[in-house]
Protein backbone atom coordinates (compact mmCIF):
# COMPACT_ATOMS: atom_id res chain seq x y z
CA UNK A 1 0.00 0.00 0.00
CA UNK A 2 2.80 2.53 1.19
CA UNK A 3 3.99 2.40 -3.15
CA UNK A 4 0.66 2.69 -3.92
CA UNK A 5 -0.55 6.38 -3.40
CA UNK A 6 2.53 7.60 -4.86
CA UNK A 7 2.24 5.83 -8.67
CA UNK A 8 -1.66 7.18 -8.85
CA UNK A 9 -0.22 10.50 -8.16
CA UNK A 10 2.34 10.01 -11.21
CA UNK A 11 -0.60 8.26 -12.87
CA UNK A 12 -2.59 11.49 -12.55
CA UNK A 13 -0.31 13.84 -13.19
CA UNK A 14 0.66 12.46 -16.27
CA UNK A 15 -2.96 12.33 -17.48
CA UNK A 16 -3.35 15.98 -16.85
CA UNK A 17 0.18 16.37 -19.35
CA UNK A 18 -1.06 14.17 -21.62
CA UNK A 19 -4.17 15.83 -22.03
CA UNK A 20 -2.64 19.42 -21.98
CA UNK A 21 -0.38 18.15 -24.97
CA UNK A 22 -2.52 15.82 -27.23
CA UNK A 23 -5.15 18.99 -27.40
CA UNK A 24 -2.95 20.41 -29.09
CA UNK A 25 -2.36 18.16 -32.06
CA UNK A 26 -3.79 19.48 -35.18
CA UNK A 27 -6.29 16.59 -36.97
CA UNK A 28 -3.97 16.58 -39.60
CA UNK A 29 -1.72 14.72 -37.40
CA UNK A 30 -4.41 11.95 -35.54
CA UNK A 31 -3.35 9.47 -37.72
CA UNK A 32 0.80 9.91 -37.01
CA UNK A 33 -0.17 10.45 -33.03
CA UNK A 34 -2.11 7.52 -33.00
CA UNK A 35 1.12 5.19 -34.40
CA UNK A 36 3.28 7.40 -32.63
CA UNK A 37 1.31 6.50 -29.02
CA UNK A 38 1.56 3.40 -29.97
CA UNK A 39 5.26 3.03 -30.49
CA UNK A 40 5.36 4.62 -27.14
CA UNK A 41 3.44 2.09 -25.58
CA UNK A 42 5.15 -0.11 -26.51
CA UNK A 43 7.80 0.66 -23.56
CA UNK A 44 6.00 -2.68 -21.43
CA UNK A 45 9.11 -4.26 -23.46
CA UNK A 46 10.98 -3.20 -20.69
CA UNK A 47 8.84 -4.96 -18.46
CA UNK A 48 9.09 -7.99 -20.80
CA UNK A 49 12.77 -7.51 -20.54
CA UNK A 50 12.69 -8.35 -16.64
CA UNK A 51 10.26 -11.17 -17.34
CA UNK A 52 12.19 -13.04 -19.59
CA UNK A 53 15.32 -12.91 -17.46
CA UNK A 54 13.16 -13.72 -14.34
CA UNK A 55 13.64 -17.18 -14.44
CA UNK A 56 11.05 -20.47 -14.23
CA UNK A 57 9.51 -21.29 -16.93
CA UNK A 58 5.95 -19.99 -17.33
CA UNK A 59 7.24 -16.65 -16.43
CA UNK A 60 9.79 -16.91 -19.09
CA UNK A 61 7.62 -18.33 -21.83
CA UNK A 62 4.93 -14.96 -21.31
CA UNK A 63 7.59 -12.57 -21.08
CA UNK A 64 8.76 -14.03 -24.42
CA UNK A 65 6.15 -13.85 -26.28
CA UNK A 66 5.31 -10.02 -24.56
CA UNK A 67 8.45 -9.44 -25.68
CA UNK A 68 8.02 -9.86 -29.02
CA UNK A 69 5.07 -8.27 -29.22
CA UNK A 70 6.00 -5.02 -27.76
CA UNK A 71 9.28 -4.83 -29.60
CA UNK A 72 6.75 -5.10 -32.49
CA UNK A 73 4.97 -1.86 -31.60
CA UNK A 74 8.39 -0.54 -30.67
CA UNK A 75 10.08 -0.73 -34.08
CA UNK A 76 6.96 -0.73 -36.51
CA UNK A 77 5.60 1.84 -34.42
CA UNK A 78 8.42 4.68 -34.64
CA UNK A 79 9.11 3.20 -38.09
CA UNK A 80 5.56 3.62 -39.57
CA UNK A 81 5.37 6.90 -37.76
CA UNK A 82 8.15 8.63 -39.48
CA UNK A 83 6.91 7.15 -43.07
CA UNK A 84 3.86 9.73 -42.21
CA UNK A 85 5.30 12.61 -41.07
CA UNK A 86 7.82 12.66 -43.01
CA UNK A 87 5.05 13.17 -45.83
CA UNK A 88 4.06 16.22 -44.66
CA UNK A 89 5.47 19.23 -45.99
CA UNK A 90 5.08 22.38 -47.48
CA UNK A 91 5.56 23.05 -51.37
CA UNK A 92 8.14 25.64 -51.86
CA UNK B 1 24.37 3.34 -7.12
CA UNK B 2 23.03 1.18 -10.15
CA UNK B 3 19.04 1.54 -9.43
CA UNK B 4 19.49 5.25 -9.38
CA UNK B 5 20.84 5.11 -12.64
CA UNK B 6 18.50 3.28 -14.05
CA UNK B 7 15.47 5.07 -12.54
CA UNK B 8 17.09 8.80 -13.57
CA UNK B 9 17.50 6.93 -17.45
CA UNK B 10 13.98 6.49 -17.05
CA UNK B 11 13.19 10.00 -15.85
CA UNK B 12 14.86 11.13 -18.86
CA UNK B 13 13.21 8.56 -21.38
CA UNK B 14 9.87 9.91 -19.84
CA UNK B 15 10.58 13.35 -20.65
CA UNK B 16 11.85 12.75 -24.04
CA UNK B 17 8.29 10.97 -24.84
CA UNK B 18 6.26 13.71 -23.61
CA UNK B 19 8.65 16.09 -25.73
CA UNK B 20 8.54 13.92 -28.50
CA UNK B 21 4.51 13.82 -28.34
CA UNK B 22 4.54 17.61 -27.98
CA UNK B 23 6.74 17.69 -31.49
CA UNK B 24 3.45 16.32 -33.44
CA UNK B 25 1.62 19.26 -32.68
CA UNK B 26 2.69 21.01 -35.76
CA UNK B 27 3.82 18.77 -38.70
CA UNK B 28 7.29 20.70 -38.72
CA UNK B 29 8.20 19.38 -35.40
CA UNK B 30 6.45 15.86 -35.78
CA UNK B 31 9.50 14.43 -37.68
CA UNK B 32 12.07 15.54 -34.45
CA UNK B 33 9.90 14.82 -32.36
CA UNK B 34 9.15 11.29 -33.66
CA UNK B 35 13.28 10.73 -33.11
CA UNK B 36 12.88 12.47 -29.61
CA UNK B 37 10.55 9.54 -28.55
CA UNK B 38 12.55 6.94 -30.30
CA UNK B 39 15.79 8.18 -28.59
CA UNK B 40 13.46 7.47 -25.79
CA UNK B 41 12.49 4.32 -25.56
CA UNK B 42 15.96 3.49 -26.64
CA UNK B 43 17.53 5.21 -23.68
CA UNK B 44 14.71 2.83 -21.58
CA UNK B 45 15.68 -0.34 -23.38
CA UNK B 46 19.82 -0.26 -22.31
CA UNK B 47 18.80 0.90 -18.78
CA UNK B 48 16.67 -2.05 -18.38
CA UNK B 49 19.46 -4.14 -19.57
CA UNK B 50 22.12 -2.57 -17.05
CA UNK B 51 19.71 -3.85 -14.51
CA UNK B 52 21.27 -6.83 -12.69
CA UNK B 53 18.14 -9.08 -12.90
CA UNK B 54 18.45 -9.42 -16.77
CA UNK B 55 22.62 -8.32 -16.79
CA UNK B 56 22.70 -11.75 -14.61
CA UNK B 57 19.76 -13.72 -16.42
CA UNK B 58 22.69 -16.06 -18.06
CA UNK B 59 23.52 -17.34 -21.43
CA UNK B 60 20.29 -18.64 -21.68
CA UNK B 61 17.97 -15.24 -21.00
CA UNK B 62 20.31 -13.00 -22.68
CA UNK B 63 20.01 -15.83 -25.82
CA UNK B 64 16.22 -15.36 -25.84
CA UNK B 65 16.23 -11.56 -24.97
CA UNK B 66 18.39 -11.08 -28.40
CA UNK B 67 16.01 -13.51 -30.26
CA UNK B 68 12.76 -11.65 -28.99
CA UNK B 69 13.79 -8.14 -29.94
CA UNK B 70 15.03 -9.68 -33.66
CA UNK B 71 11.94 -11.38 -34.47
CA UNK B 72 9.88 -8.70 -32.74
CA UNK B 73 11.92 -6.20 -34.82
CA UNK B 74 11.89 -7.98 -37.79
CA UNK B 75 8.00 -8.31 -38.21
CA UNK B 76 7.39 -4.93 -36.72
CA UNK B 77 10.20 -3.50 -39.22
CA UNK B 78 8.53 -5.43 -42.02
CA UNK B 79 5.02 -4.37 -41.43
CA UNK B 80 5.45 -0.53 -40.96
CA UNK B 81 7.83 -0.39 -44.60
CA UNK B 82 5.83 -2.74 -46.03
CA UNK B 83 2.02 -1.27 -45.21
CA UNK B 84 0.29 0.83 -47.60
CA UNK B 85 -0.74 4.22 -46.56
CA UNK B 86 -4.65 3.42 -47.14
CA UNK B 87 -4.27 0.42 -44.73
CA UNK B 88 -2.43 2.81 -41.90
CA UNK B 89 -6.25 1.98 -39.88
CA UNK B 90 -5.61 -1.91 -40.35
CA UNK B 91 -2.02 -1.22 -38.84
CA UNK B 92 -2.90 1.60 -36.17
CA UNK B 93 -5.56 -1.65 -34.96
CA UNK B 94 -2.81 -4.24 -35.11
CA UNK B 95 -0.35 -2.08 -32.89
CA UNK B 96 -3.15 -1.41 -30.26
CA UNK B 97 -3.60 -5.53 -30.45
CA UNK B 98 0.37 -6.19 -29.80
CA UNK B 99 0.36 -3.17 -27.00
CA UNK B 100 -3.02 -4.74 -25.03
CA UNK B 101 -1.24 -8.62 -25.41
CA UNK B 102 2.14 -7.90 -23.89
CA UNK B 103 0.20 -6.20 -20.86
CA UNK B 104 -1.47 -9.60 -20.29
CA UNK B 105 1.31 -11.20 -20.79
CA UNK B 106 3.74 -9.24 -18.81
CA UNK B 107 0.80 -8.97 -16.16
CA UNK B 108 0.86 -13.22 -16.26
CA UNK B 109 4.50 -13.58 -15.90
CA UNK B 110 4.58 -11.29 -12.83
CA UNK B 111 1.81 -13.62 -11.32
CA UNK B 112 3.57 -16.64 -11.61
CA UNK B 113 7.01 -15.10 -10.76
CA UNK B 114 6.10 -14.24 -7.39
CA UNK B 115 6.18 -16.19 -4.47
CA UNK B 116 3.67 -14.07 -2.14
CA UNK B 117 2.10 -10.49 -3.95
CA UNK B 118 0.78 -7.48 -2.17
CA UNK B 119 -2.19 -6.82 -3.12
CA UNK B 120 -1.89 -3.81 -4.61
CA UNK B 121 -0.08 -6.11 -7.51
CA UNK B 122 -2.77 -8.76 -8.06
CA UNK B 123 -5.32 -5.93 -8.67
CA UNK B 124 -3.45 -4.36 -10.93
CA UNK B 125 -2.44 -7.91 -13.10
CA UNK B 126 -5.74 -8.49 -12.55
CA UNK B 127 -6.73 -5.07 -14.66
CA UNK B 128 -3.51 -5.79 -16.91
CA UNK B 129 -5.29 -9.33 -17.77
CA UNK B 130 -8.97 -7.80 -18.24
CA UNK B 131 -7.80 -5.07 -20.45
CA UNK B 132 -5.03 -5.86 -22.58
CA UNK B 133 -7.05 -9.08 -23.25
CA UNK B 134 -10.33 -7.00 -24.73
CA UNK B 135 -7.80 -4.81 -26.20
CA UNK B 136 -5.96 -7.78 -28.08
CA UNK B 137 -9.22 -9.52 -29.11
CA UNK B 138 -10.86 -6.26 -29.61
CA UNK B 139 -8.34 -4.47 -32.07
CA UNK B 140 -7.98 -7.97 -34.20
CA UNK B 141 -11.87 -8.06 -34.90
CA UNK B 142 -11.07 -4.20 -35.75
CA UNK B 143 -8.00 -5.17 -37.61
CA UNK B 144 -10.54 -7.89 -39.50
CA UNK B 145 -13.44 -6.04 -40.29
CA UNK B 146 -10.87 -3.41 -41.97
CA UNK B 147 -9.13 -5.61 -44.14
CA UNK B 148 -12.40 -7.52 -44.70
CA UNK B 149 -11.00 -10.59 -43.77
CA UNK B 150 -14.05 -12.59 -42.23
CA UNK B 151 -15.87 -10.54 -40.22
CA UNK B 152 -18.87 -8.62 -42.34
CA UNK B 153 -17.90 -4.40 -42.06
CA UNK B 154 -21.36 -3.91 -40.97
CA UNK B 155 -22.62 -4.12 -37.11
CA UNK B 156 -23.71 -7.99 -36.14
CA UNK B 157 -25.94 -8.12 -33.50
CA UNK B 158 -27.72 -10.91 -31.93
CA UNK B 159 -30.34 -11.32 -29.00
CA UNK B 160 -29.44 -10.52 -25.69
CA UNK B 161 -25.74 -9.30 -26.66
CA UNK B 162 -25.77 -6.26 -24.15
CA UNK B 163 -27.28 -8.38 -21.28
CA UNK B 164 -24.25 -10.63 -22.31
CA UNK B 165 -21.64 -8.46 -22.49
CA UNK B 166 -22.75 -7.13 -18.60
CA UNK B 167 -22.64 -10.68 -17.50
CA UNK B 168 -19.33 -11.41 -19.09
CA UNK B 169 -18.24 -7.97 -17.42
CA UNK B 170 -19.77 -9.45 -14.19
CA UNK B 171 -17.72 -12.57 -14.22
CA UNK B 172 -14.58 -10.93 -15.35
CA UNK B 173 -14.60 -9.10 -11.81
CA UNK B 174 -15.81 -11.97 -9.98
CA UNK B 175 -12.81 -13.63 -11.00
CA UNK B 176 -10.55 -10.95 -10.47
CA UNK B 177 -11.58 -11.12 -7.10
CA UNK B 178 -11.08 -14.41 -6.89
CA UNK B 179 -7.20 -14.30 -7.77
CA UNK B 180 -7.03 -11.50 -5.27
CA UNK B 181 -8.26 -14.15 -2.34
CA UNK B 182 -5.63 -16.13 -3.59
CA UNK B 183 -2.91 -15.40 -5.88
CA UNK B 184 -1.54 -18.47 -5.98
CA UNK B 185 -4.59 -20.06 -8.37
CA UNK B 186 -3.01 -18.79 -11.93
CA UNK B 187 -6.02 -21.43 -13.58
CA UNK B 188 -8.33 -18.53 -12.82
CA UNK B 189 -5.37 -16.02 -14.19
CA UNK B 190 -6.03 -18.10 -17.13
CA UNK B 191 -9.54 -18.14 -17.09
CA UNK B 192 -9.75 -14.01 -17.01
CA UNK B 193 -8.03 -13.93 -19.93
CA UNK B 194 -10.38 -15.95 -21.69
CA UNK B 195 -13.39 -13.99 -20.52
CA UNK B 196 -11.75 -10.89 -21.27
CA UNK B 197 -10.94 -11.96 -25.15
CA UNK B 198 -14.88 -12.91 -25.68
CA UNK B 199 -15.78 -9.71 -24.14
CA UNK B 200 -13.21 -8.06 -26.04
CA UNK B 201 -14.74 -9.85 -29.44
CA UNK B 202 -18.32 -8.78 -28.57
CA UNK B 203 -17.67 -5.57 -28.10
CA UNK B 204 -15.95 -4.86 -31.05
CA UNK B 205 -18.35 -6.65 -33.73
CA UNK B 206 -21.23 -4.11 -33.53
CA UNK B 207 -19.38 -1.37 -34.40
CA UNK B 208 -19.25 -1.06 -38.19
CA UNK B 209 -17.45 0.72 -41.35
CA UNK B 210 -17.88 5.01 -40.47
CA UNK B 211 -18.29 4.19 -36.52
CA UNK B 212 -14.32 2.68 -36.98
CA UNK B 213 -12.47 5.93 -35.91
CA UNK B 214 -14.51 5.74 -32.45
CA UNK B 215 -13.41 2.00 -31.91
CA UNK B 216 -9.10 2.43 -33.39
CA UNK B 217 -8.95 5.57 -31.25
CA UNK B 218 -11.08 3.44 -28.07
CA UNK B 219 -8.81 0.71 -28.63
CA UNK B 220 -5.59 3.50 -28.45
CA UNK B 221 -6.53 4.58 -25.26
CA UNK B 222 -7.27 1.04 -23.35
CA UNK B 223 -3.69 -0.30 -24.75
CA UNK B 224 -2.36 3.19 -22.87
CA UNK B 225 -4.16 1.56 -19.99
CA UNK B 226 -3.24 -1.72 -20.55
CA UNK B 227 0.06 -0.25 -19.85
CA UNK B 228 -0.57 2.25 -17.03
CA UNK B 229 -1.90 -1.24 -14.99
CA UNK B 230 1.30 -2.81 -16.05
CA UNK B 231 2.96 -0.26 -14.46
CA UNK B 232 1.61 -0.69 -11.11
CA UNK B 233 2.29 -4.49 -10.79
CA UNK B 234 5.84 -3.54 -11.60
CA UNK B 235 5.62 -0.41 -9.64
CA UNK B 236 7.86 1.07 -12.63
CA UNK B 237 7.13 4.62 -12.96
CA UNK B 238 7.76 5.29 -16.27
CA UNK B 239 4.79 2.54 -17.89
CA UNK B 240 2.94 4.74 -15.51
CA UNK B 241 3.93 7.69 -17.45
CA UNK B 242 3.61 6.82 -20.70
CA UNK B 243 0.80 4.58 -20.01
CA UNK B 244 -1.21 6.99 -19.07
CA UNK B 245 -0.60 9.81 -21.47
CA UNK B 246 -1.43 7.46 -24.44
CA UNK B 247 -4.51 6.88 -22.78
CA UNK B 248 -5.51 10.62 -22.35
CA UNK B 249 -4.76 10.70 -25.91
CA UNK B 250 -6.83 7.51 -27.02
CA UNK B 251 -9.61 9.03 -25.12
CA UNK B 252 -9.25 12.32 -26.71
CA UNK B 253 -9.38 11.42 -30.13
CA UNK B 254 -12.29 9.32 -29.11
CA UNK B 255 -13.95 11.94 -28.16
CA UNK B 256 -13.16 14.07 -31.35
CA UNK B 257 -14.88 11.40 -33.16
CA UNK B 258 -18.12 11.13 -31.44
CA UNK B 259 -18.51 14.61 -31.23
CA UNK B 260 -17.60 15.13 -35.21
CA UNK B 261 -20.96 12.40 -35.66
CA UNK B 262 -22.92 14.34 -33.44
CA UNK B 263 -23.29 10.75 -31.16
CA UNK B 264 -22.44 9.65 -27.67
CA UNK B 265 -20.04 7.20 -27.04
CA UNK B 266 -22.07 4.46 -25.71
CA UNK B 267 -24.41 4.92 -29.02
CA UNK B 268 -21.32 4.45 -30.90
CA UNK B 269 -20.41 1.43 -29.02
CA UNK B 270 -23.83 -0.51 -28.82
CA UNK B 271 -23.56 -0.01 -32.52
CA UNK B 272 -27.07 1.70 -32.63
CA UNK B 273 -26.70 3.55 -35.96
CA UNK B 274 -27.57 1.47 -39.37
CA UNK B 275 -30.30 0.50 -40.79
CA UNK B 276 -32.77 -0.64 -38.64
CA UNK B 277 -32.51 2.89 -36.67
CA UNK B 278 -35.66 4.52 -37.59
CA UNK B 279 -38.13 5.04 -40.34
CA UNK B 280 -35.78 5.75 -43.72
CA UNK B 281 -36.88 7.96 -46.07
CA UNK B 282 -37.91 6.34 -49.52
CA UNK B 283 -34.83 7.06 -51.98
CA UNK B 284 -36.62 6.84 -55.24
CA UNK B 285 -38.74 9.74 -53.29
CA UNK B 286 -35.97 12.03 -52.82
CA UNK B 287 -33.66 10.74 -55.84
CA UNK B 288 -36.54 10.47 -58.90
CA UNK B 289 -36.08 12.89 -62.26
CA UNK B 290 -34.48 15.03 -59.94
CA UNK B 291 -30.72 13.73 -60.36
CA UNK B 292 -28.45 14.89 -62.88
CA UNK B 293 -25.71 12.39 -64.26
CA UNK B 294 -23.05 14.44 -66.00
CA UNK B 295 -19.72 13.51 -68.56
CA UNK B 296 -15.75 14.57 -68.01
CA UNK B 297 -15.98 17.00 -70.49
CA UNK B 298 -18.88 18.85 -69.12
CA UNK B 299 -17.22 18.92 -65.56
CA UNK B 300 -14.07 19.69 -67.47
CA UNK B 301 -16.27 23.32 -69.25
CA UNK B 302 -17.33 23.57 -65.29
CA UNK B 303 -14.05 23.56 -63.58
CA UNK B 304 -12.35 25.51 -66.74
CA UNK B 305 -14.53 29.07 -65.42
CA UNK B 306 -14.13 28.31 -61.66
CA UNK B 307 -12.02 30.42 -59.61
CA UNK B 308 -12.40 28.57 -56.28
CA UNK B 309 -12.74 24.93 -56.17
CA UNK B 310 -12.61 22.85 -53.28
CA UNK B 311 -12.48 18.86 -53.03
CA UNK B 312 -13.98 16.67 -50.36
CA UNK B 313 -12.00 13.35 -50.24
CA UNK B 314 -14.17 10.33 -48.52
CA UNK B 315 -13.06 6.63 -47.81
CA UNK B 316 -14.16 6.24 -51.54
CA UNK B 317 -10.74 8.17 -52.60
CA UNK B 318 -9.02 5.67 -50.53
CA UNK B 319 -10.78 2.26 -51.75
CA UNK B 320 -9.96 4.00 -55.31
CA UNK B 321 -6.45 4.59 -54.17
CA UNK B 322 -7.45 7.93 -56.55
CA UNK B 323 -4.77 10.35 -53.75
CA UNK B 324 -2.08 10.62 -56.43
CA UNK B 325 -4.63 11.52 -59.56
CA UNK B 326 -6.73 13.90 -57.14
CA UNK B 327 -3.41 15.82 -56.57
CA UNK B 328 -2.78 15.59 -60.41
CA UNK B 329 -6.44 17.51 -61.00
CA UNK B 330 -5.46 19.57 -58.17
CA UNK B 331 -2.32 21.14 -59.84
CA UNK B 332 -3.64 21.25 -62.97
CA UNK B 333 -6.30 23.35 -61.76
CA UNK B 334 -3.79 25.73 -60.13
CA UNK B 335 -1.54 25.76 -62.85
CA UNK B 336 -4.89 27.21 -64.49
CA UNK B 337 -4.80 30.36 -61.83
CA UNK B 338 -7.77 28.49 -59.97
CA UNK B 339 -7.42 28.71 -55.94
CA UNK B 340 -7.77 24.58 -54.99
CA UNK B 341 -8.26 23.48 -51.53
CA UNK B 342 -9.30 20.61 -49.69
CA UNK B 343 -12.18 20.15 -47.08
CA UNK B 344 -11.45 17.12 -44.59
CA UNK B 345 -14.01 16.08 -42.44
CA UNK B 346 -12.82 15.03 -38.67
CA UNK B 347 -14.59 11.22 -39.03
CA UNK B 348 -13.80 11.09 -43.56
CA UNK B 349 -12.09 7.46 -43.78
CA UNK B 350 -11.79 4.86 -40.93
CA UNK B 351 -9.69 6.50 -38.28
CA UNK B 352 -8.70 10.23 -37.28
CA UNK B 353 -6.75 11.65 -39.97
CA UNK B 354 -6.67 8.99 -42.74
CA UNK B 355 -8.03 11.43 -45.71
CA UNK B 356 -4.57 13.99 -44.25
CA UNK B 357 -2.30 10.99 -44.54
CA UNK B 358 -3.15 9.82 -48.18
CA UNK B 359 -2.81 13.60 -49.29
CA UNK B 360 0.68 14.16 -47.92
CA UNK B 361 1.32 10.71 -49.48
CA UNK B 362 0.42 12.48 -52.80
CA UNK B 363 2.63 15.26 -52.08
CA UNK B 364 -0.31 17.43 -51.22
CA UNK B 365 0.71 21.07 -49.33
CA UNK B 366 -0.18 20.48 -45.59
CA UNK B 367 -1.36 24.10 -46.12
CA UNK B 368 -4.20 22.86 -48.22
CA UNK B 369 -6.08 20.79 -45.99
CA UNK B 370 -8.57 22.69 -44.42
CA UNK B 371 -10.51 21.42 -41.44
CA UNK B 372 -14.24 21.63 -41.14
CA UNK B 373 -15.13 24.47 -38.85
CA UNK B 374 -12.13 26.39 -40.68
CA UNK B 375 -13.43 25.81 -44.46
CA UNK B 376 -17.12 25.89 -43.91
CA UNK B 377 -17.58 29.19 -44.34
CA UNK B 378 -15.81 29.58 -47.69
CA UNK B 379 -18.34 27.46 -49.43
CA UNK B 380 -20.51 30.23 -50.01
CA UNK B 381 -17.65 31.99 -52.22
CA UNK B 382 -17.26 28.72 -53.81
CA UNK B 383 -17.92 28.10 -57.50
CA UNK B 384 -17.31 24.28 -57.96
CA UNK B 385 -16.73 21.58 -54.95
CA UNK B 386 -15.38 17.69 -55.98
CA UNK B 387 -16.57 15.32 -53.78
CA UNK B 388 -14.82 12.03 -54.19
CA UNK B 389 -16.69 9.18 -52.25
CA UNK B 390 -17.83 10.97 -49.51
CA UNK B 391 -21.60 10.86 -48.38
CA UNK B 392 -22.88 11.26 -44.83
CA UNK B 393 -20.37 13.77 -44.28
CA UNK B 394 -21.97 16.19 -47.12
CA UNK B 395 -25.61 15.11 -46.24
CA UNK B 396 -27.64 18.02 -45.57
CA UNK B 397 -30.30 16.12 -44.19
CA UNK B 398 -27.78 16.22 -41.07
CA UNK B 399 -28.73 20.02 -40.94
CA UNK B 400 -32.55 19.74 -41.74
CA UNK B 401 -34.17 16.35 -40.04
CA UNK B 402 -34.44 15.99 -36.71
CA UNK B 403 -35.52 12.45 -37.28
CA UNK B 404 -32.49 11.65 -39.44
CA UNK B 405 -30.23 8.69 -37.61
CA UNK B 406 -27.45 11.82 -38.65
CA UNK B 407 -29.59 14.44 -37.33
CA UNK B 408 -26.95 16.91 -35.77
CA UNK B 409 -23.92 15.69 -37.18
CA UNK B 410 -21.87 18.76 -38.27
CA UNK B 411 -20.95 18.14 -42.18
CA UNK B 412 -19.34 20.10 -44.68
CA UNK B 413 -21.54 22.71 -46.37
CA UNK B 414 -21.08 21.78 -49.78
CA UNK B 415 -24.38 22.55 -51.14
CA UNK B 416 -23.91 26.32 -50.45
CA UNK B 417 -21.29 26.58 -53.49
CA UNK B 418 -22.09 27.17 -56.50
CA UNK B 419 -22.14 23.81 -58.63
CA UNK B 420 -21.66 20.33 -56.43
CA UNK B 421 -19.72 17.64 -58.36
CA UNK B 422 -20.37 14.45 -57.08
CA UNK B 423 -17.95 11.72 -58.33
CA UNK B 424 -19.42 8.23 -57.12
CA UNK B 425 -20.10 4.91 -58.64
CA UNK B 426 -23.75 4.55 -57.78
CA UNK B 427 -26.63 6.11 -55.50
CA UNK B 428 -26.11 3.50 -53.27
CA UNK B 429 -26.36 5.14 -49.78
CA UNK B 430 -23.22 5.91 -47.25
CA UNK B 431 -22.70 4.02 -43.94
CA UNK B 432 -25.79 5.70 -42.20
CA UNK B 433 -28.17 4.16 -44.79
CA UNK B 434 -30.34 7.02 -45.84
CA UNK B 435 -30.51 8.65 -49.28
CA UNK B 436 -28.83 11.78 -49.81
CA UNK B 437 -31.03 14.69 -51.02
CA UNK B 438 -27.65 16.74 -51.90
CA UNK B 439 -27.31 13.88 -55.08
CA UNK B 440 -30.72 15.40 -56.04
CA UNK B 441 -30.06 18.86 -55.36
CA UNK B 442 -30.35 21.66 -58.66
CA UNK B 443 -26.29 22.77 -57.92
CA UNK B 444 -25.55 18.96 -58.26
CA UNK B 445 -24.15 16.78 -60.77
CA UNK B 446 -23.44 13.55 -60.48
CA UNK B 447 -20.49 11.94 -62.26
CA UNK B 448 -20.81 7.98 -62.46
CA UNK B 449 -17.58 5.81 -62.30
CA UNK B 450 -15.10 4.85 -60.43
CA UNK B 451 -13.13 7.48 -57.76
CA UNK B 452 -9.43 6.64 -59.60
CA UNK B 453 -10.92 6.57 -63.68
CA UNK B 454 -13.37 9.48 -63.26
CA UNK B 455 -10.45 11.63 -62.26
CA UNK B 456 -8.14 10.60 -64.55
CA UNK B 457 -10.39 10.86 -67.10
CA UNK B 458 -11.57 14.41 -65.66
CA UNK B 459 -7.62 15.32 -66.17
CA UNK B 460 -7.68 14.57 -69.80
CA UNK B 461 -10.77 16.68 -70.66
CA UNK B 462 -9.48 19.57 -68.78
CA UNK B 463 -6.13 19.02 -70.96
CA UNK B 464 -8.26 18.43 -74.37
CA UNK B 465 -10.32 21.60 -73.16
Amino acid sequence: MDTFLPLLTIFMLAVFVGVEIITKVPPLLHTPLMSGSNAVSGITIIGALLSVAAGGTLPTILGFLALVLATINVVGGFLVTHRMVAMFRKKD
Amino acid sequence: MLSVFIDFTYLLASVLFIFGIKGLTHPRTAVRGNLLGATGMLLAVVATLADRQVFGAGAQGLGLILAGVLLGATIGATLALKIQMTAMPQMVALLNAFGGGASALIAGAVLADAADPATQTVVATVASGIIGSVTFWGSLVAFDKLQGLMLPDNPVHFPAQQALNVILAVVAVGLGAWIVSDPSQLTSYGLLIVVGSVLGVLLTIPIGGADMPVAIALLNSYSGLAAASTGFVLNNNILIITGSLVGASGLILTQIMCKAMNRSLMNVLLGAIGPDSGPVQDADEVYAGRVKSTSPEEVAMLLDGARRVVIVPGYGMAVAQAQHQVRDLANLLEEQGTEVEFAIHPVAGRMPGHMNVLLAEANVDYDKLREMDDINPSFEQTDVTVIIGANDIVNPVARTDPSSPIAGMPILDVDKSRTVVVIKRSLSPGFAGIPNPLFAADNTVMLFADGKKAVLDLITAIKDG
